[in-house]
């Protein structure tokens, strides 16, 4: 029996809840960047003038005569989370409403948090873990273009491969148990993240005279900005749908 | 989307071809978003570097390739 307009809110409903699941998502992983992360990056930024100051051929992003200063691109920092959260919350929400018809009976939520787990694991640790992000001073200007469209790949070939493990996943069939369906899932989803590790290219652009620590402290910050982000995102939309529900079940009929 | 309008009522808001026009939509927007936070450099916004520049940190830290 497929779900009726009781228990399917319209899609302006589930879209609003998304986006602001995103926004308060995206202004939560801002304060963590801004705690966490913000420190690695003054530290990065004063490596890379030191070098611009050496050597002023090399100019690779000039912060001195920038038309924002730097305050301004730490408050920045906040705009930048918040409409990419409301963007990312948005499309979970039309992700969410696509994948609807699939479900059976009422949503407890799961769906919402599994959407955003997925996409945590598909477009941030799969891409993370290939091309990590860099702070300012390291990377290669030159090869600018280059990154981002294979990151940008990345970040498909990381849905494609969770997207391979949810087919595992159902292609072993209901009956199965619960380890054999895992096991198909893990299978798929780790036959496309291997093969497209080794497909996809590799930019190795750290100087060699970049502090490691800086670089571990900075990478660690960035990745769990996106982990509040998108935990957030999957939290705070379930939240908000349990509340549209049960106050259309309250001014509808009460069948749940 | 038009296996699924088959299969169900008509009533049905997901699976209707009704939303495929607000889908398609929504997704265009949300993209522009992404896009303008994580990679425009002016093109775009018609803003020059400013928006770029002003949210250098958030790209940074968001893990997005940036220089």
């Amino acid at each position: 029996m497929p779900l009726n307009t009781t228990t399917t809110p319209p899609f302006v409903a589930v879209l609003v809840r998304g986006l602001l699941a995103g926004l308060i998502a995206g202004l939560l992983a801002g304060t963590f960047a801004y705690v966490a992360g913000e420190p690695h990056v003054e530290a990065a930024i004063a490596i890379e003038e030191a070098a611009t100051h050496a050597e002023p051929a090399a100019g690779a992003h000039d912060h001195e005569d920038a038309l924002v200063g730097r305050t301004g691109q730490r408050g920045g920092l906040f705009l930048a989370t918040g409409l990419f959260g409301a963007a990312m919350g948005g499309l979970l929400a039309t992700a969410y409403v696509l994948l609807s018809r699939r479900r059976r009976g009422d949503d407890d939520g799961r769906s919402g948090l599994l959407l955003a787990g997925a996409a945590l694991l598909g477009a941030v640790i799969v891409p993370f873990l290939k091309y990590p992000a860099n702070p300012p001073a390291v990377g290669d200007p030159a090869t600018i273009n280059q990154r981002t469209v294979t990151y940008l790949l990345m970040v498909v070939l990381g849905l494609v491969a969770v997207w391979a493990g949810s087919l595992g996943y159902r292609s072993v069939g209901a009956q199965a148990p619960t380890w054999l369906r895992a096991t198909a899932a893990v299978g798929g989803f780790l036959l496309v993240t291997a093969v497209s590790y080794v497909v996809m290219p590799s930019f190795q652009e750290v100087p060699a005279d970049f502090p490691a620590t800086l670089l571990w402290s900075f990478r660690l910050a960035s990745l769990g900005t996106q982990v509040v982000l998108w935990t957030g995102i999957g939290l705070l939309f379930a939240a908000l749908m349990h509340h549209e529900r049960r106050r259309r079940a309250g001014t509808a009929l009460p069948s749940t | 989307m038009s296996s699924s309008a088959s299969s169900q009522p008509v009533v049905h808001p997901a699976g209707s071809v009704r939303l495929l026009w607000p889908v398609l939509a929504t997704v265009a927007v949300l993209t522009l978003l992404a896009y303008l936070v994580a990679f425009d450099q002016g093109a775009v916004s018609r803003s020059g570097m400013y928006l770029h520049e002003l949210m250098h940190d958030g790209r940074h830290l968001l893990g997005v390739p940036c220089h």
